[in-house]
């Protein structure tokens, strides 16, 4: 009776976790530089980063896995930093599950439960076992299931433990393409069912997107930036948030005025306004800014039409250097004075046929559509390369 | 025996449509690769296994020569004389075996874990006593337990003498030519076949279900009883085979640091095979080791629940 009523006043004893100048070095390699970090109750959180930036390592100590270097980690009230993992109100679905492979699915489930001594698990770990949907594989041993599977019963075995926090350590990792998007809606699903607060770790831009509420975004052991999925996408602070999450066009631009919400950049011959508010470079006059839009947000136009582009866009001229045709869009690159690859996506509603490799052609867009960053930084951080993905 | 002659003709039923199949290649190589294996055992294994067994039923003496006769009776005589030597056999095998696991586990698992990178050194320091022959280490033994030596000069100021001397397992002042003196030569030759099989399946276990039971709020303590301990059962099962097997039939140890006292079964067989010359006797006391262990063993892994072993 006692052990039932910790575990709703845990649930209700704030789920906040607050990490406060949190770091961890290995001998003279830093893993995470001390990093703030408030991961509000109930919320969707995803680490997102290359492999190696330091989120594993982030998740390891709010775990108790790893013991920082310095700083702290609190879990609503709680100072929890000292805490051993087996003391810590937090759970852990681990990347490659750590399933017990001597005990069957129902006992992997009713591990935690009856480490804290509670009798009587049926019930619970049967209700668990029926919200993964795994309630016919109770007594089958873990290596008897699917990687799916496997990978429900870890879900289950950890949040069964009603844990103010869920850890994810990229949990879909080992999955294939077509179950990891069933498993980030079945996961969604979850979290909204529970409403237990869940710290994804993921190196996959799109399931960060797809699953958070907030994420951030880590790069060689620091928070770049942190916000919602759109947010982030569309205010993109750096380019390594600019490339890491979809793709973006740069232009390096000089500031030729600033008046009101807007500035006005030279880029090649032509003109180019971006609004201050979505601008975190230094905007003085002469100074260098790059200039950032999505492929999606471009229109193209046959340079034989360009009288028909209404006024008020920015706008680039080129030639179009290649085209894909992917069903829904096309993506084209363009070679343009202003940027060698510029890459940009059309809706196949109406084809213009003179859109092939060598046409001469304007990009346009709403110039709200815009971003500026500081020219300082390296154009190509975060650009995902072929190593990248297979590690 | 028949498991011998059984195993090279293939003749597996063939499928319902055996003539349009192309012939692999590959067929027969699997059996040609057992041959030679096959061939080994029969010649010394088989083959001496049937001729002691015909050996224990037969009567006769040396000088005029020994016939089969059935005689079935040899068996109980031995066993009746001897049951003591086969008790104490047992006996000393057991504990033997029980010190092994006590001082193994803890080593087995300080290099599956922790040793890092120590590992291989501990591993060779594990291996090493291999390099010099068994009855060179068992005779250092005698020094180390030597009378009015230095272990038993300070075990006998710990009082610990007075402690094993009431509990019979040594005699007086003395460890030399006593049960202890057995058993810590067994223990000793006997421990690397524990510590490396228990090694095996200790640094199987993937080290993320010791972080997994951890963050299941289970402490270390819980965690090596729950998760270790049951995942290195199939180690613990074959290291205490490999040193309850040959430690009962052992009679090296009990030859050179024991007594009269502490003959085992193996230094029985031993006088009976080459000095008294009595072969029925020798053959039966074999079998019934033999049968003996088998039993225990077969009831062991029952117990133990652990089929796939090693």
């Amino acid at each position: 009776m006692k052990t039932t009523k910790d575990t709703t006043t845990a649930g209700n004893g704030g789920g906040d976790v607050r990490l406060t100048g949190i770091s961890k070095t290995y001998g003279s390699f830093t893993a995470v530089h001390p990093l703030d970090l408030t991961v509000p109750q109930g919320s969707f959180f995803a680490l997102l980063g290359a492999s190696g930036c330091g989120k594993t390592t982030t998740l390891r100590m709010i775990a108790g896995l790893e013991e920082p270097t310095s700083g702290t980690v609190h879990l609503g009230d709680q100072d929890v930093t000292a805490l051993p993992p087996y003391k810590r109100p937090v759970n852990t679905v681990f990347q490659s599950y750590a399933l017990f492979p001597h005990l069957d699915i129902f006992e992997n489930v009713a591990f935690g439960l009856r480490r804290r001594g509670i009798k009587s698990v049926k019930k619970q770990v049967e209700e668990m076992l029926e919200l993964v949907q795994l309630g016919e594989q109770a007594r089958k041993k873990p290596h008897q299931l699917s990687g799916g599977q496997q990978q429900r019963v870890a879900v289950a075995r950890a949040l069964i433990n009603h844990p103010r926090v869920l850890l994810l350590d990229e949990p879909l990792g080992a999955l294939d393409l077509k179950l990891r998007r069933q498993m980030q809606l079945e996961l969604k699903r979850i979290q909204t069912e529970v409403g237990i607060t869940f710290v994804h770790v993921t190196h996959d831009q799109e399931e960060a997107m797809t699953m958070a509420d907030t994420v951030a975004v880590m790069n060689a052991g620091r928070v770049e930036q942190l916000g919602s999925p759109a947010d982030l996408y569309e205010n993109p602070r750096t380019t390594f948030v600019a490339n890491f999450l979809g793709t973006s066009n740069f232009i390096e631009a000089e500031v030729d005025s600033a008046s009101g919400d807007e500035i006005v950049l030279k880029a090649g011959g032509g003109k180019l306004v971006l609004p201050r508010a979505r601008t975190s470079a230094p905007t003085a006059t002469g100074g260098k800014v790059l200039v950032g839009v999505r492929p999606e947000k471009i229109s193209l136009t046959h340079a034989d039409d360009a009288g028909g582009i209404p006024e008020g866009r920015n706008r680039i001229t080129g030639r179009i250097a290649d085209s894909s045709f992917i069903g829904v869009s096309t993506q084209f690159v363009v070679d343009s004075p202003v940027c060698s690859d510029f890459e940009v996506y059309v809706q196949n509603i109406d084809r213009d046929a003179r859109l092939v490799p060598g046409a001469e052609v304007v990009l346009h867009w709403n110039p709200a559509h815009t971003f500026g960053l500081d020219a300082a930084q390296d154009i190509d951080a975060g650009v995902e390369t072929v190593e990248e993905e297979v590690a | 025996m028949a498991a011998v002659t059984e195993a090279p003709p293939l003749a597996p039923a063939p499928e319902t449509k055996p003539p349009r199949r192309p012939r692999r290649r590959g067929r027969w190589t699997p059996y040609l690769l057992l041959l030679p294996g096959l061939l080994w055992l029969l010649v010394f294994f088989a083959l001496p296994v049937i001729y002691q067994a015909s050996t224990s039923v037969q009567t006769g003496s040396l000088e005029e020569g020994y016939r089969v006769t059935w005689h079935f009776a040899t068996y109980w005589d031995a066993l009746s004389e001897y049951w003591p030597q086969f008790v104490r056999s047992v006996l000393y095998a057991a504990s033997a075996t029980v010190l092994c696991l006590l001082l193994g586990y803890p080593l087995a698992y300080l290099i599956a874990f922790r040793a890092g990178r120590w590992r291989n050194l501990i591993m060779i320091l594990v291996i090493a006593p291999f390099f010099t022959s068994f009855l060179i280490r068992t005779l250092a033994w005698k020094t180390i337990l030597a009378d009015g030596g230095p272990v038993v000069g300070v075990l006998d100021a710990l009082h610990v003498l007075d402690v094993t001397s009431w509990l019979g397992w040594t005699a007086g002042d003395r460890v030399l030519a006593t049960p202890l003196a057995v058993v810590c030569g067994l223990t000793y030759n006997f421990l690397p076949f524990m510590i490396l099989p228990l090694y095996t399946s200790l640094e199987r276990i993937d080290p993320r279900l010791h972080e997994a039971a951890n963050d299941l709020y289970a402490r270390p303590s819980t965690t090596f009883r729950k998760v270790t301990l049951p995942l290195s059962m199939p180690g613990v099962v074959s290291g205490t085979l490999l040193t309850f097997i040959p430690a009962t039939g052992d009679y090296v140890n009990a030859d050179l640091l024991g007594s009269t006292d502490t003959r085992m079964v193996g230094n029985v067989i031993q006088s009976q095979f080459l000095r008294i010359l009595d072969y029925p006797t020798a053959a039966a006391l074999s079998f019934i080791l033999m049968a003996a262990i088998l039993f225990m063993v077969t009831f062991y892994i029952r117990k133990s629940g652990t089929e796939d072993l090693v």
